[in-house]
């Protein structure tokens, strides 16, 4: 672990995300919805790390506090030696052309009133960079490194189908030349003959311009195809984290485990045993004690529902970092 | 399938639906037959917008009319056409004899009744019920799907349930009336993926339970796989390819087919920088080729694929076809 660390790109260090709520029991009580909850990651530069999860556990919240278009509520988010936690707006202002993000629906981040080259050419603006001749030949350029026809300049992004509006919003992540991209499910509204086409994309993308990603989505098998390393995260914190191989071939967490199993696979033949998970994802705003799955772990202990197992070295069989939040080997 | 001395439960002939919108009339279900045999699971799949919801509501009659219009084709469904009834005779058929599900369960469920009485109703309509025996019923039915504490949850609001849970009660009102055919259009699509699991665990036990046939629609080839005995693809409307499954998978025959499952990242198998892919988007349905629909996207196009359109061809043996002069073989 200590390896490692003076070349992460990103640190992010005990990261909470809290959002003030009106719930609980006393529907007058402000209750706390810990949607991120002590949650530390690192990134290498030209690295991918997959961050796979159920719906609601955290992961648009945690890549959003990354970027920072939520204020942390506590931790720290070092970026290329900054820590942009709790940076004003205008000492942030040098850092956001570094960090960027993509969305799982473009359409929603895209404004609709504005053509493609106008949107394009709004980073260039925002940032002073070149005349206007000089932007109009780097938006030819991006839409050219995506994919697009250059024509595309003065069409509006409803005109687009959605695996060319998820190019449109992929050109305007690198249109700064980034270092780091926040991926939040970017393939997930895609079907999938769409879905490959954008993945291939990325990975071009990242080798030609050494981009780190934080890819978020909540399928496994295209996480494993993208990333280098995978964080599982339930209920707002990260419960493993490993090389994507290890992590997909030896998880220890009961959880991962049951995920892994829960993937349905294009292979006839025989339904596998399969490991079914009770109940629901509790909710976050009153998440259980100790281990925050033991409500549907198979593997629960009378110690579980006590003591919150603490993010613990596994030995990983490649030397390399591989961490599992429980109190059992499993 | 051993399908040569059964009779389908339901047989779908040279159906065509229409819907007329501002640019003028799309078929989105264009001339496509299938049957389907009783207790036999066929999954339908294809791309958003080739036509597979619309399959599924047609059957039922269910797609707005208009602009929705079916311009011919036939719907035999137990010994009678169902594009013949009255909405009468068909709305005693939904439900009872032919169920649905959808995607999104929260659209089917009305919020501002109780589960329970939701469910009472779709009872008392088709089954000689007085309340409380309906109730019993639904409880058992709440039961059988997977829901705890039935007699508890079975007053609560649809908004007081998990999606999970919701989809559950969706099951359970379908099959509460015992249908023959099961009509399930993305059943777990918006649901987690251990949610997912346990959803179609349920959905599959239940179907082997009742003595059911099922329609499953879906877009994510990993479920058809694990659940259906056959599967039929979608691409613009037209049935390009249907077999058993086995076949599809192992010996896929339509180019679409074979680039579909190609493209899908493959979990066991080690990484790899580039994905195969299927080049170019699905074509606009206001704007058809004349020859095969998947001419501009197809490795294997020729000249005569551009010229007619490619039918399916179904071997009286496998019941297997394929819509391509150049199948993979
Ligand atoms: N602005 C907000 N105010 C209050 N609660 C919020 C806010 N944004 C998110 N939450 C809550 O925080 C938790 C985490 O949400 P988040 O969107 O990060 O989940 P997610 O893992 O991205 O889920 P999905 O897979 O559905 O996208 C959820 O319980 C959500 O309801
Ligand atoms: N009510 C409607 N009015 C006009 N067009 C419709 C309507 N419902 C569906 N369509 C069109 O029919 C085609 C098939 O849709 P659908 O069956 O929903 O696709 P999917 O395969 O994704 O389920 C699409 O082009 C869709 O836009
Ligand atoms: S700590 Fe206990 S409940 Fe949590 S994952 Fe491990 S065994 Fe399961
Ligand atoms: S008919 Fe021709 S264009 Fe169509 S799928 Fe077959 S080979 Fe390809
Ligand atoms: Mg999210
Ligand atoms: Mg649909």
């Amino acid at each position: 672990m200590s390896a490692d660390q003076p070349e992460a790109l990103l640190r992010v260090e005990g990261l909470k995300t809290y959002f003030p709520v009106r719930g609980g029991v006393f529907l007058t009580a402000q209750a706390q919805c810990k949607a991120v909850d002590d949650v530390s990651i690192h990134i290498g530069p030209g690295e991918t790390l997959g961050l796979v999860g159920e719906s609601g556990c955290g992961k648009s919240t945690l890549g959003k506090t990354i970027v920072r278009l939520i204020k942390p509520t506590d931790g720290r988010i070092l970026f290329d030696g900054s820590d942009l936690s709790s940076m004003s707006e205008r000492a942030l202002k040098p850092h956001r052309r570094q960090v960027q993000m993509i969305f799982q629906d473009p359409a929603d981040s895209l404004n609709s009133r504005h053509s493609i080259g106008n949107i394009l050419e709004e980073p260039f603006i925002i940032h002073g960079i070149g005349d206007a001749a000089e932007r109009d030949r780097r938006v030819a350029r991006l839409l050219d490194v995506v994919g697009l026809p250059s024509s595309a300049v003065e069409r509006f992004p409803f005109e687009f189908s959605g695996g060319q509006r998820q190019r449109i919003g992929i050109a305007r992540a690198v249109a700064l030349n980034p270092k780091l991209i926040i991926c939040d499910e970017p393939v997930s509204a895609l079907d999938v003959s769409i879905q490959s086409q954008i993945l291939n994309l990325m990975l071009d993308l990242q080798q030609e311009m050494n981009l780190s990603y934080l890819f978020i989505a909540h399928d496994l098998a295209v996480v494993k195809h993208v990333s280098d390393r995978i964080a599982i995260m339930y209920l707002g914190r990260i419960v493993e984290m490993g090389g994507a191989d290890e992590v997909y071939e030896r998880p220890k967490h009961p959880y991962t485990q049951a995920l892994i199993s829960a993937i349905p696979e294009p292979v006839p033949g025989g339904k596998r045993e399969r490991q079914i998970l009770a109940g629901d994802v509790p909710s976050p705003i009153d998440p259980p004690s100790g281990c925050a799955f033991h409500t549907r772990c198979p593997h629960a202990q009378p110690k579980c529902s006590e003591e919150r197992p603490e993010l613990r070295d596994v030995v990983a069989r490649t030397g390399e970092e591989h961490v599992v939040a429980c109190h059992f080997d499993v | 399938m051993s399908s040569e001395n059964k009779t389908p439960l339901l047989s779908v002939r040279n159906l065509v639906v229409e819907f007329s919108t501002r640019y003028g009339p799309v078929r989105a279900v264009d001339d496509i037959s299938f049957d389907v045999y009783p207790n036999e699971t066929v999954g339908i799949v294809g791309e958003s917008g080739c036509g597979k919801t619309v399959t599924g509501l047609t059957l039922l009659q269910l797609i707005p009319m208009p602009p929705g219009r079916i311009v011919q084709g036939s719907i035999n469904f137990d010994g009678r056409d169902l594009t013949k009834l009255s909405e009468k005779e068909m709305q005693e058929m939904r439900g009872s004899d032919i169920s649905m599900i959808f995607q999104e369960p929260m659209t089917a469920l009305n919020p501002v009744f109780s589960v329970g009485n939701q469910m009472i109703d779709v009872l008392r309509r088709h089954k000689n019920l007085t309340r409380r025996q309906a109730r019993e019923l639904a409880i058992n039915m709440l039961d059988t799907v997977g829901i705890p504490a039935p007699r508890k949850r079975i007053d609560e609001y649809p908004h007081q349930m998990s999606g999970g849970m919701r989809q559950r009660v969706m099951i359970a009102m379908a099959l509460s009336c015992g249908p023959k055919l099961l009509i399930a259009d993305e059943p777990t699509t918006a649901l987690d993926v251990t949610t997912q699991a346990q959803v179609m665990e349920q959905i599959v036990k239940l179907q082997d339970e009742f003595h059911m046939s099922m329609i499953l629609v879906t877009h994510d080839l990993g479920v058809v796989a694990e659940s259906c005995d056959r599967a039929i693809v979608m691409y613009c409307g037209n049935i390009i390819e249907t077999a058993a499954i086995d076949d599809l998978f192992h010996k896929p025959q339509h180019p679409y087919t074979r680039g579909l499952l190609d493209s899908i990242p493959r979990i066991r198998e080690e990484r790899i920088t580039e994905l195969p892919i299927i080049r170019g988007m699905v074509p606009d349905l206001l704007h058809l080729p004349d020859g095969c629909r998947f001419a501009d996207r197809c490795p294997r196009a020729t000249d005569e694929c551009r010229q007619d359109k490619p039918v399916v061809n179904i071997d009286p043996v496998t019941g297997n076809g394929v819509a391509c002069y150049h199948p993979m073989g």
